[in-house]
């Protein structure tokens, strides 16, 4: 049940990539509609197999790589399906939902070992750290979209020369703006989710800090966008420098997410220490 | 037989001294369709008149005869002209070509600037008039309806009026995308050239709020400024207004840059890098062509407007491409339904001689039976549905072979085997000609829909 599930949601999920790229280059809103729909769909089901999982093994299912990826995958879409509810910036979706698509395929071609069952991570506290954490790497995976289209547009208004995209994408302080709040959002949760974290370490591990690589890597990611934020509210960057530093935080983002589950050892790599 | 003719002038057949007379014309009103119940052999009439062209729709069954009428009527319209001046002017289109080249106006495929949206407002004027006079009927009331669709077909599936062709709204859909809502957007006005105030005027309809104007000569500038409901600053003053400002519009006679690089620069932090807008259309220019290099800040002058333009023109003129596609396609669909007009009328007759025997029948039977209302009403029921389900297949199959051209062939057969009277199988026109206001008419309208 569970792997008809994923199989459909990755179909549906591609589907809908398909469907929004298609839009790109057609502007009908029937097709967008659709895809839309398909990807609704496909976050259904996805959340019917991340349920049905987790309550298999007894904990929110996030204890490996290819959990970790499904996850994040499925709030990276319901995320989208509300802001386009929200903002009804219709283009956003192709820009969007291939990073789904991306995450969901890298989550098929991770090996699906089994971790050890561990009491550790059958507590209410690595739920709401995994939760807000990915939500808020969602946001930030938003802003990074957001902010490519922003460069796309600045460029083609810069530079005078305009493709096929320029009456497509919407106007540049719109994109900013859209790109500001998902950092507004995105920020607090980031906060919240590594507070949580270190709260839980230091009732575990009896110390917060235990220099584990993803934790270095999280503090300087954390560091990276608070000085976006920073540098938003308190001089008032916008615009193209901005745009530069949402995807520079979620490459290191990608970087503490990807590299540290897949290559390094420390205790987030789901072995227990 | 029916035909469909289209008289006219158009900025292409005719100089321009002959259009001012049109356009003078155009301003007394004296509607041509007042002149209609003089016209013997035309059946309907549509006038069109805007300051590029004139058209004559019309329908007829006599085109010789009728074109002559129509040609005295544009005489008269359009005043004192030597008729063998006049006649090179004019181009008739007959039937489809007539259709088609009405879809094309429709489209404004046919306009002096191509995709321009006016003409479709002038042309659905020009049917309502023509509805208010009662001067069309079942022909041009589907043409026009249907050339209506066409060109929302044309501008939803093509974009032949989505690219700005002139400088001023080239710089309002720059505005547009660099800052989205332009409701509370702050505009600056230095200088008072003519396209500046073009620009000003198109960013005010656009929701411009805020308007301040600078100008060196104070009584210019106070004029304008009272024009749009803006402020003056002193010329002097412009770097200081520059912090508050979001879209600049330069039109100074000034041989020297009067915003320099280090001048926009050094406000930028001071506005919080908030995006700027620089439109510098004067000659030579106004704005350092450095500013562009600043992050957040856009400059574009004369020139690059001119590219826009003219990178649209040409992407209209490939969409019209696309367009005309479209516009075949629907003509054809057009000439297929006028065909189903040929046999109407013997739909039309076979539907009454049905309906007179089922009521003949119907009285007599009733007339020596004793029935409740009841069972009256079930007879009348169960006789008009025999009736309808006889008729149902030879109907759809005239109705199929409408588009082909042996319909004559089935059209008599037809008439023959039901022993139609010749005089139901008339033309349409002339029917609707005759009793405008009957039966008939709904009649047919409504065999049309079906």
């Amino acid at each position: 049940m569970e792997a008809l599930f994923i199989i459909l949601t990755t179909l549906c999920y591609t589907c809908g990539t398909v469907g929004y790229l298609i839009y790109l280059f057609r502007d009908r809103p029937a097709i967008h509609r659709t895809s839309w729909a398909i990807l609704l769909a496909g976050a259904v089901f996805h959340l019917g197999a991340v349920l049905l999982r987790s309550a298999r093994i007894g904990q929110l299912a996030v204890t490996n790589s290819q959990e970790a990826l499904s996850f994040f995958a499925l709030l990276l879409v319901i995320t989208y399906l509300i802001i386009q509810l929200r903002l009804q910036l219709r283009i956003l979706g192709s820009f969007v939902s291939p990073l789904a698509v991306i995450f969901m395929l890298a989550s098929s071609l991770v090996p699906d070992h089994m971790v050890p069952k561990s009491e550790l991570f059958k507590s209410g506290w690595v739920t709401l750290h995994v939760t807000a954490l990915f939500l808020a790497n969602a946001l930030f995976a938003v802003a990074f979209s957001v902010s490519i289209m922003y460069l796309l547009q600045e460029r083609q208004i810069k530079n005078k020369h305009f493709g096929f995209l320029y009456p497509r994408l919407p106007s540049l302080e719109r994109l900013d703006t859209i790109s500001h709040y998902c950092l507004l959002a995105g920020f607090p949760l980031m906060t919240a989710g590594l507070v949580t974290g270190f709260a839980y370490a230091a009732m575990v591990w009896h110390s917060p800090w235990n220099w584990d690589p993803k934790e270095i890597l999280s503090l300087i990611t954390w560091l990276i966008y608070a000085v976006l934020l920073h540098e938003r509210l308190a001089v008032g960057w916008r615009g193209r420098k901005a745009a530069w530093l949402a995807i520079f935080g979620f490459s290191a983002i990608l970087v503490t997410f990807l590299g540290v589950n897949l290559f390094l050892k420390g205790h987030h790599s789901i072995t227990v220490r | 037989m029916c035909r469909i003719i289209l008289l006219g002038m158009n900025h292409k057949s005719a100089p321009v001294e002959v259009r001012e007379q049109l356009a003078v014309a155009c301003q007394q009103d004296s509607n041509p369709l007042l002149l209609f119940p003089h016209l013997e052999n035309v059946s309907e009439l549509v006038f069109l008149s805007t300051c590029n062209r004139v058209e004559f729709l019309f329908t007829c069954t006599q085109p010789v005869k009728a074109v002559q009428e129509v040609k005295a009527l544009l005489r008269n319209h359009l005043g004192t002209m030597p008729s063998t001046r006049l006649d090179s002017y004019i181009y008739a289109h007959e039937d489809m070509d007539a259709v088609k080249h009405l879809f094309r106006v429709a489209s404004s495929l046919d306009s002096m600037v191509i995709g321009e949206p006016q003409i479709l407002g002038q042309l659905k004027t020009a049917y309502r008039q023509a509805t208010e006079y009662r001067t069309v009927r079942v022909i041009l009331n589907r043409l026009l309806h249907k050339t209506f669709s066409v060109a929302k077909r044309v501008r939803s599936e093509t974009c032949i009026g989505s690219c700005a062709v002139s400088i001023s709204y080239a710089a309002v859909e720059l505005a547009r995308k660099i800052f989205g809502e332009l409701r509370d957007k702050r505009v600056l006005l230095i200088g008072a050239g003519e396209m500046a105030e073009l620009a000003a005027e198109h960013l005010m309809t656009q929701g411009v709020r805020q308007m301040v104007v600078a100008n060196r000569t104070l009584q210019r500038a106070v004029d304008l400024a009272r024009r749009y409901n803006g402020e003056t600053v002193p010329f002097d003053h412009i770097l200081d207004t520059l912090k508050n400002m979001d879209i600049v519009l330069t039109s100074t006679g000034s041989t020297e840059p009067i915003l320099t690089f280090m001048d926009v620069k050094s406000r930028m932090r001071e506005r919080r890098n908030r995006p700027l807008f620089f439109i510098d259309i004067a000659v030579p220019r106004d704005v350092d062509p450095a500013v562009n290099q600043i992050d957040n800040v856009y400059l574009y002058d004369i020139d690059d407007l001119q590219g826009i333009i003219d990178l649209n023109m040409e992407e209209r003129r490939k969409e019209a491409e696309r367009a005309e596609h479209i516009i075949a396609e629907e003509t054809i669909k057009f000439r297929n339904w006028m065909a189903t007009l040929d046999v109407v009328p013997t739909i039309i007759a076979l539907r009454e001689k049905a309906e007179r025997i089922r009521c003949n029948e119907l009285q007599k039977t009733l007339s020596h039976l004793s029935l409740e209302e009841k069972d009256r009403q079930a007879m009348e029921v169960l006789t008009q549905s025999i009736v309808k389900k006889l008729l149902h297949d030879p109907i759809l199959f005239l109705k199929k072979k409408a588009a082909r051209d042996t319909k004559d062939l089935y059209v008599d057969y037809t008439q023959q085997l039901f022993n139609l009277t010749e005089r139901n199988g008339s033309d349409v026109s002339s029917l609707t000609e005759e009793a405008p206001d009957d039966k008939k008419e709904s009649n047919i309208l409504k065999t049309l829909k079906k």
